[in-house]
């Protein structure tokens, strides 16, 4: 009954989507987000583990590359720093790290 | 609770009486490379708009695909840019329920609903265009870590709703007073994340321009412009239109929050910028467009008929008008001067355009905008460390065959 319900539902909301507002509330799901495949092997799973609490992996993988460690270096900074990320320090140096090898480098 | 679980509480009543529920699809598996390094990208298909080209999922942050800017002055609401902060996005929003709060240093604080701020003060409208502070950004060079934009995180359109001076004036702003703070309904993922709060000048805040707006282009906002209130600052980035806006501090002190004081800072020089791969001495918070002009009918790398007329067309703003827009095809040595469209106000999108015959080869068409006040574009990029304020004179290479 309930795989049911939420069948219909979800076809009301196929129709609903998209279309004008009307008086009623407006609900908003977010969307699912996917670890990119440049952070999908062993390698990558400190990065995961870490960053995705706050955001998906895209604002990584979409950085510039050719940067060199120390961009990364910072941005892990700025995340454990700034704002205040619960990352353990070796966590982070490791986070930093990956990120400089997979992404540091020009190419 | 998952999202699922919270719809089976909306009464039945209120589903057939309009419920819209928003949920997000994957991306369409339509690739786009946004012209520099890294700059793969996949279109999306995000609530209430048309595929758009995705930076992140989470916050969500797109951009608008360039050809839209074609379309005419006016960007519609589905191709609108979606840029957030903090990953908390409200997850729903009742606009019965909602109430916007205006308190701190005022006689009176104020709880409005929407029905209330629709009919109790005079309603205005201006158009204005909201463009992300780092707009470009991806253009850098040297490159510069953050969100990697194209050119696409702009867009101009009609806002309607209430001048924030009059809410001011219902509520009484009390002696003193020096500022105005606006937060919204996003939230922090964690609490150490300061929540994303910004502020103006209490003479900005009650100019009579700063609006709270419903309605974009006649409709109410897409949930991700800000449904169902977001701050209209005419001719300020983008950062300051605080979305889902909900809470209005009057402050006695000048506003100290993170967004302010530690980030959306630009380089405190004449022109907003440092020599590439410096650090200013000095900043300050951005605030006005500088002036940006764009060739639209003709994209990097198109074809046109050699030694016949061929008509280009674009467009063109700043936070003060447009007085003039020139075209160079030679590489900068002449310009001419391109008819000037609809003048919308000082805050909008001007369309130009013009006519040019090229020989066969390749071109480099440079444009140019000037303001009433002889503000103008520079063929040098103009370099910050944040990747802010990018208004170089922007070129577009076509053959002509």
């Amino acid at each position: 009954m309930i795989v049911r319900l939420i069948a219909l539902w979800a076809g009301l909301i196929a129709v609903l989507a998209g279309t004008a507002q009307g008086a009623g509330p407006v609900h908003y799901r977010q969307r699912a987000d996917t670890v990119p495949a440049s952070l999908s092997d062993p390698a990558g799973q400190v990065v995961v583990a870490n960053c995705t609490a706050c955001h998906s992996l895209d604002y990584i993988t979409t950085q510039p590359r050719g940067k060199g460690g120390q961009f990364w270096r910072d941005e892990v900074a700025k995340m454990v720093n700034v704002y205040k990320a619960p990352i353990a320090p070796a966590d982070a140096d490791a986070v930093a790290g990956v990120l400089d090898r997979k992404f540091g480098a020009s190419g | 609770m998952s999202g699922s679980a919270r719809l089976f509480e909306v009464p039945r009543r209120s589903l057939l009486g309009g419920l819209a529920a928003l949920a997000a699809s994957p991306a369409l598996g339509q690739e786009v490379h946004l012209p520099f390094g890294n700059g793969e990208r996949s279109l999306v298909r995000l609530p209430q708009k048309r595929p758009l080209i995705g930076l992140t999922t989470r916050p969500p942050q797109a951009e608008t695909p360039f050809a839209v800017f074609n379309e005419g002055i006016f960007t519609p609401n589905d191709a609108f840019f979606v840029r957030y902060h903090l990953s908390g996005l409200p997850d729903v929003i009742d606009p019965v329920a909602f109430r916007l709060t205006l308190a701190g240093h005022v006689e009176r604080p104020l709880s409005l609903s929407l029905t209330a701020l629709k009919h109790d003060f005079a309603v205005q409208e201006v158009v204005a265009v909201n463009q992300c502070s780092g707009n470009g950004r991806g253009f850098f060079n040297p490159r510069v870590g953050g969100g990697q934009l194209g050119n696409g995180a702009m867009g101009n359109a009609r806002w309607r709703g209430v001048p924030l001076r009059l809410l001011l004036d219902r509520a009484g702003v009390k002696a003193g007073a020096q500022a105005v703070a606006f937060n919204g309904l996003d939230t922090p993922p964690i609490d150490t994340v300061p929540d994303f709060v910004k502020a103006l000048d209490i003479d900005h805040a009650g100019d009579g321009e700063v609006m709270v707006a419903w309605a974009m282009n006649g409709q109410d906002l897409p949930f991700l412009n800000g449904y169902p209130l977001r701050l209209v600052v005419p001719g300020w980035y983008g950062t300051y239109w605080v979305k889902h806006l909900n809470a209005i501090t009057v402050l006695d002190a000048p506003f100290e929050g993170y967004w302010m004081k530690t980030a959306y800072r630009i380089p405190d020089t004449p022109d907003a910028s440092v020599p590439p791969g410096t650090k200013p001495a000095a900043t300050r918070p951005i605030s006005r467009l500088n002036v940006r002009s764009f060739v639209t009918s003709h994209a990097n790398g198109a074809h046109v008929a050699a030694g016949r007329m061929v008509a280009l067309r674009g467009i063109a703003f700043s936070s003060d008008g447009v007085a003039q827009v020139e075209v160079s095809t030679d590489d900068g040595a002449t310009w001419t001067q391109a008819r000037l469209g609809e003048d919308a106000g000082r805050y909008s999108f001007r369309q130009w355009q013009i006519g040019v015959t090229l020989a066969a080869g390749r071109h480099a068409l440079r444009v140019r905008a000037t303001t009433p006040t002889g503000e103008t574009q520079s063929l040098q990029p103009r370099w910050n460390p944040p990747g802010y304020m990018r208004n170089v004179v922007e070129t577009t290479v076509v053959e002509a065959v």
